[in-house]
């Protein structure tokens, strides 16, 4: 189970202020999506869960399974089942798909002392999850995320959250770049993991990647706080409306 | 796949600035006494029974190498060089020349045990399928100490021996191509080394003749404030075939030691010879104290119309690295490779790169340099790509990447094109990045730590290179690559 409390955040090297007290629970097997306009703070939370150092938590905290995630450093968070699905994903020249998916996987094993999966079976499960996610053995040869286009980014992202089996999969902005049939390949991808174990919390901008990840709960971020938290009708009525309503009750 | 994985689990096996073949070897040596002039010139060339001709060759090298100057231009600093301070010879007492591996000290074969070098021959390198069999002439500071699978080479007709053996043995091979690639008074370094050069190897393939194995020379240097002069000689006749492979190490000492060696190839009509570099002289300590100073002039001359000659080095080693493998393109369709890794961390130094000499008609080059900078250490790749009038169709291809990590080290790209054929063409690309700390934050996210991050990054940077060494030293390489690469994040 995920707890965020009363989580207070500003960008390390200025200062500037962008979370004001987020306060969110994310129960197992729950699918909370956050909307909100730009610069609401989205993606500035989806990267302090998994953890990257840009930001300073001020106040505060984010406790997963009984633990504070505060303390870890994001490979230990990555190890603990936290996945980040990159609304921009990096690219990794000369570094084969195939051997990024095989080296994440291993850390991540090791770090929880496991066994290193065997070749055999790890090559099985890639190609299962591969060709559920309609990626081609060539496109799994090519360097990491380079010169992959928008689609083919987005589902290389959902790729390694099905092969890492994460508990916890933080989607940032799954949906942008996205045409309809790419957009319909992800989301199915994202729905076969859903499941009693596993908890999601869904950033976009738009409702459309909603009618396809039917959320439990949806919240509505406004600088830096949550302003509105309610079901998946919610989603539409912002859709109707546009955020300017919420953002004046917000201010 | 499993040479990143291996990568990893070394990085993680080792501790932080550990140059592991620092160590000494206790053993009792033949010195030549300190410094530099003609009686110790005299003595080398006496120590190995060398024919007159040589002794000459050698004192007028000496003659004119005392109206040189030490050459500037490249982008290194260091204090400068007593070259009287030095000892120009160096032998172990028990093993004053080549012989069966049975009369060889013990002690120096427990060094190559530690270093990991087989000179058994039923041995195999470690982590190597049983079948790849690898030659090895071991060099200890001014002396060759053993070379192996020498009959076998024998009965193909290969010649693999010391030079030192080669000028008793085959004294009209070597006198007919000796500085001919590299002559007596090409530069300041060169010219010591034509002096003063004590071993290194030699090898002969004939006409016709693909070497059954590869072949390849293990350099050491163990004594202290002792100079090594290496010289080694590589003939491929017509239609042969060599692969050579050369490795250094060096113990960790405080004071700075010289390495010069002069490196000449000759390749004939359709002729090939693979040439590989892993170069891990002691880098000197984290305050840039010791180390290596590494002034190497290598040169091959594609003499031969379809010949090729291809470089292959990664350089992790050394305080100072000086060194340029270059191709003279001379016989008609001949090619030229330069594939290079040059990694440096801490207070390294390295300005290397190559130069491609178009001469003949049709002769192409292929470049591609890697270069990687952390810690406070500057890399430099210089590099010259030249067609001379008559060398119509010239095609160069270059690439110079740098990678850099950290803030305080510096990636220089200095490359030189003359092209005096308008029938010539050539291409030059080079790009600088930085490990960003977006990718090291995305890696990290999918599970890998610091360490394995930078290696699995630096791994892709490099892949282009690795390809081109032999498989056997491929994984090896990007072990090296990791460790050099030890504590330069965080």
């Amino acid at each position: 189970m995920l707890e965020i409390k009363n989580l207070h955040a500003r960008i390390a090297e200025d200062g500037t202020e962008i979370l004001r007290g987020i306060d969110l629970v994310v129960k197992p097997g729950e699918v909370h999506a956050i909307m909100g306009p730009n610069g609401s703070g989205k993606s500035t939370l989806s990267y302090i869960l998994a953890g990257k150092d840009d930001y300073e938590v001020t106040e505060g905290d984010i406790v997963y399974n009984g633990q504070s995630l505060l303390d870890l450093a994001p490979d230990e968070r990555a190890a603990a089942g936290v996945f980040l699905a990159f609304q921009y994903p990096i690219e990794i020249p000369g570094v084969a798909t195939m051997t990024f998916l095989k080296t994440a996987l291993n850390a991540q094993r090791k770090a929880r002392g496991e066994d290193e999966l065997s070749t055999p079976e790890f090559m099985k499960r890639v190609k299962e999850k591969s060709a559920e996610l309609q990626i081609t053995m060539d496109m799994l040869k090519r360097p990491l995320n380079v010169g992959f286009s928008g689609g083919e980014k987005k589902r290389a992202e959902i790729l390694q959250m099905a092969l890492l089996q994460p508990s916890l999969c933080v989607l940032d902005e799954t949906d942008s770049g996205l045409d309809i049939d790419a957009l319909k390949v992800v989301s199915d991808g994202v729905n076969r993991l859903r499941g009693p174990d596993r908890s999601f919390v869904v950033i976009t901008h738009y409702q459309r990647l909603l009618d396809h990840i039917v959320p439990d709960v949806v919240h509505v971020l406004s600088k830096g706080r949550i302003v509105k938290t309610g079901g998946p009708e919610l989603a539409l009525e912002l859709e109707q409306k546009g955020y300017a309503d919420f953002v004046d009750a917000a201010a | 796949m499993a040479a990143v994985q291996e990568t990893i689990d070394r990085v993680r096996s080792i501790d932080v600035d550990q140059y592991k073949y620092g160590f000494i070897t206790d053993i009792e040596s033949e010195k030549a006494p300190k410094g530099l002039n003609e009686d110790i010139i005299r003595f080398i060339s006496a120590k190995k029974n060398e024919p007159e001709w040589m002794l000459e060759w050698r004192l007028e090298a000496y003659r004119r190498w005392l109206t040189m100057t030490e050459p500037t231009w490249a982008r290194v600093e260091y204090p400068k060089i007593d070259f009287n301070d030095i000892y120009y010879y160096a032998a172990p007492k028990s093993a004053p020349g080549p012989k069966s591996l049975d009369e060889v000290d013990p002690e120096l074969l427990r060094t190559y045990e530690k270093l990991g070098i087989p000179l058994r021959e039923q041995e195999i390198l470690a982590g190597v399928e049983p079948k790849s069999r690898v030659a090895v002439d071991a060099v200890f500071d001014s002396v060759s100490v053993v070379t192996t699978f020498k009959e076998e080479l024998k009965k193909a007709g290969v010649i693999f021996c010391s030079i030192s053996e080669a000028l008793r043995e085959h004294p009209e091979l070597v006198r007919k191509y000796i500085g001919s690639v590299v002559p007596v008074t090409d530069n300041f370094y060169a010219t010591l080394n034509s002096a003063v050069f004590t071993d290194g190897s030699f090898v002969y393939v004939p006409e016709g003749v693909r070497c059954p194995m590869e072949l390849s020379t293990y350099f050491r240097i163990n004594e202290k404030n002792t100079g090594q002069f290496e010289r080694t000689l590589i003939i491929a006749e017509k239609g042969a075939y060599v692969s050579y492979l050369e490795g250094c190490t060096a113990p960790q000492r405080d004071e700075n030691q010289l390495h010069a060696a002069v490196v000449e190839l000759i390749a004939l009509d359709d002729a090939e010879i693979k040439y590989s570099t892993v170069q891990n002289w002691f880098p000197g300590d984290k305050e840039g104290k010791g180390g290596i100073y590494n002034f190497v002039t290598k040169r091959g001359d594609c003499r031969g119309k379809n010949s090729k000659i291809s470089w292959t080095q990664v350089e992790t080693g050394s305080a100072i690295t000086w060194k340029y493998p270059s191709c003279i393109l001379r016989g008609d369709n001949s090619r030229g490779e330069f594939y290079s890794i040059a990694v440096s961390n801490g207070y390294q130094q390295i300005d290397s790169g190559t130069k491609m000499i178009h001469l003949g008609k049709n002769t192409s080059s292929r470049i591609i340099s890697k270069g990687i900078s952390a810690g406070k250490s500057q890399n430099t790749y210089r590099g010259l790509v030249s067609a001379h009038r008559k060398a119509s169709n010239a095609r160069n291809f270059t690439q110079c990447d740098s990678l850099l990590i950290g803030q305080d080290c510096g990636a220089h790209t200095v490359p030189y094109i003359e092209s005096k054929n308008a029938t010539a063409v050539f291409e030059h690309e080079a790009t600088t990045s930085k490990i960003s700390d977006d990718q090291m934050f995305y890696c990290q996210q999918r599970g890998l730590s610091d360490e394995e991050a930078v290696a699995l990054i630096v791994n892709g940077f490099v892949k282009d290179v690795i390809q081109q060494l032999p498989m056997e030293f491929a994984v090896e390489a990007q072990k090296l690559i990791s460790i050099s690469l030890e504590g330069s994040v965080g």
